[in-house]
């Protein structure tokens, strides 16, 4: 029974999981079904407020992360998967650690209580709990011949106001590492994809996105994995040059090693065709 | 006894009394609100060399650092480069002295909008505020809305039409927004933003 419980997790998908990374939060959902383990979607979650509240005013910004604070059970671990709700969520959680009259003031407003001692941890965190050798043990899939590019873009472990919690440089190829994959070390695996510019001002933004895809090219990369679904959108997005290749959620190639078979329903959501790939991976097996 | 006259008669010796005591410098504050201690900056230059987005901004991230610590108020709170700043920490991570310099670009902003100053980059503003819109409806980012709203603000109807075209073919753009149930609780944290701002 104890064991069981361990394997329970709040989860908080976000708006873009929810929606445009739709294929990113299925094949996370498939993959946790696969280990066994639990993610309960946090009832009636609300945005995390993004740039776009941090930008125009910090009471909103505080009090859209709390409220989703506010709705989580104690006892079980919040998880994220993207970078950016699990970085608002976290200092926001930080934020009202050290002000426990906004946090009062907060709680009376939805009377709900906020648990300050709650883990907030990423979806990568829990599969280094789950232990790799586990992990290998549920493949059904080799990933051996797949060169990937892990792409982790800004914001899963540079923020330096967290920066005493715990980092995620390198959790990517320990994870599918050990499912047969081979990182691609020298492209640029921590470049900014652009974010919101992407959307306002796609001028600047294309040419850093062809830097990024020209060094996976460069290092012969089949394809860039990445850990953040608005930077899969942006290196889609704003990739136009000749070479086009491939961007996956990190969730995706995950799945596809633990042997789901919905994967089809994933790839054809991508703007860049994924099958020559697949269709290698497949060669090789 | 003897007082000192002033030299010019004309000068007139501001009554201390009254004016009482000076506010804070624009360093003193930028300091206070950003909890980032930015006086150690040497303007070694590696958060410009370092910035991904340096060619779209008017000054650089130690450039600006410069300006607040000279006073510039108005160049700094109008530049574009708080705008263009996405927050990606690049120059936060290499700066030798440690300075989180996006932390300041944060609260600069903030005092942009604040203080009501002529935006430098309003196109983006617009955006953010597009997003406050759709999530103070919903409770979530319904994208194709915020989209559609920033086209009608900018008035750039055929930029990017190819690629929101891609991503409604691809059922990437949903049409109906993924919403909160209980809207009310959302919509009462948007008073303090607006009355803010209005």
């Amino acid at each position: 029974m104890s064991d069981l419980r361990l394997q329970d997790f709040s989860y908080f998908p976000g708006c873009s999981l929810a929606t445009t990374a739709g294929e990113s939060n299925r094949s996370m959902m498939q993959a946790a079904r696969i280990l066994g383990l639990n993610l309960i979607e946090l009832q009636d979650w609300n945005c995390c407020g993004s740039s776009s509240a941090q930008t125009m005013c910090k009471n909103l910004s505080l009090a859209m992360a709390a409220r989703n604070l506010s709705l989580a059970p104690p006892g079980r671990p919040l998880v994220a998967m993207c970078p950016r709700c699990l970085h608002y969520l976290r200092s926001t959680q930080k934020c009202l650690k050290s002000d426990p009259e906004t946090r009062e003031a907060l709680e009376e407003k939805w009377g709900r209580p906020i648990y300050t001692d709650l883990e907030i941890i990423h979806f990568m965190e829990v599969l280094s709990r789950y232990g790799l050798d586990r992990l290998k043990a549920n493949a059904r899939r080799s990933l051996k011949g797949l060169r990937y590019v892990p792409y982790y873009g800004c914001t899963l472990f540079r923020p330096p106001r967290l920066a005493k919690e715990r980092y995620f440089q390198g959790e990517m190829e320990n994870i599918l590492g050990a499912l047969g994959a081979q990182a691609v070390p020298d492209a640029l695996s921590y470049r900014c994809c652009g974010s919101f510019l992407s959307a306002t001002d796609p001028e600047i933004v294309t040419p850093l996105v062809q830097e990024i895809i020209g060094s996976a090219a460069a290092a012969k990369a089949d394809c860039l994995v990445t850990a953040c679904a608005m930077c899969q959108l942006n290196l889609e997005m704003r990739n136009t040059s000749r070479a086009k290749i491939p961007i996956f959620h990190f969730s995706e190639i995950l799945a596809l090693a633990l042997g789901a078979e919905d994967y089809e329903e994933w790839f054809v959501r991508h703007l860049v065709d994924p099958r020559l790939v697949i269709r290698k991976l497949a060669q090789a097996a | 006894m003897y007082t000192a006259q002033p030299l010019r008669q004309d000068v007139v010796t501001p009554d201390l009394g009254k004016i009482g005591k000076p506010g804070p410098s624009l360093a003193a504050e930028v300091r206070e609100q950003s909890g980032t201690d930015f006086y150690r900056c040497y303007q070694c230059r590696s958060c410009g060399n370092g910035c991904p987005f340096v060619q779209a901004m008017d000054y650089t991230p130690n450039q600006v650092l410069r300006l607040v610590q000279f006073g510039m108020r108005q160049e700094v709170l109008t530049c574009k480069t708080i705008w263009v700043c996405v927050g990606c920490h690049t120059c936060s991570s290499q700066c030798p002295m440690s300075i989180d310099i996006a932390a300041v670009m944060d609260t600069l902003r903030l005092m942009a909008v604040e203080e009501g100053v002529a935006i430098g980059k309003p196109n983006i503003i617009d955006f953010h505020e597009e997003v406050l819109r759709s999530l103070e409806k919903y409770g979530r980012a319904h994208k194709l809305g915020i989209m559609l709203g920033y086209k009608r603000q900018t008035g750039r109807w055929l930029k990017d039409l190819d690629v929101g075209l891609k991503m409604l073919a691809k059922r990437k753009l949903d049409l109906i927004p993924s919403r909160v149930r209980d809207v009310k609780e959302i919509t009462e944290l948007f008073q303090c933003y607006w009355r803010e701002t209005a």
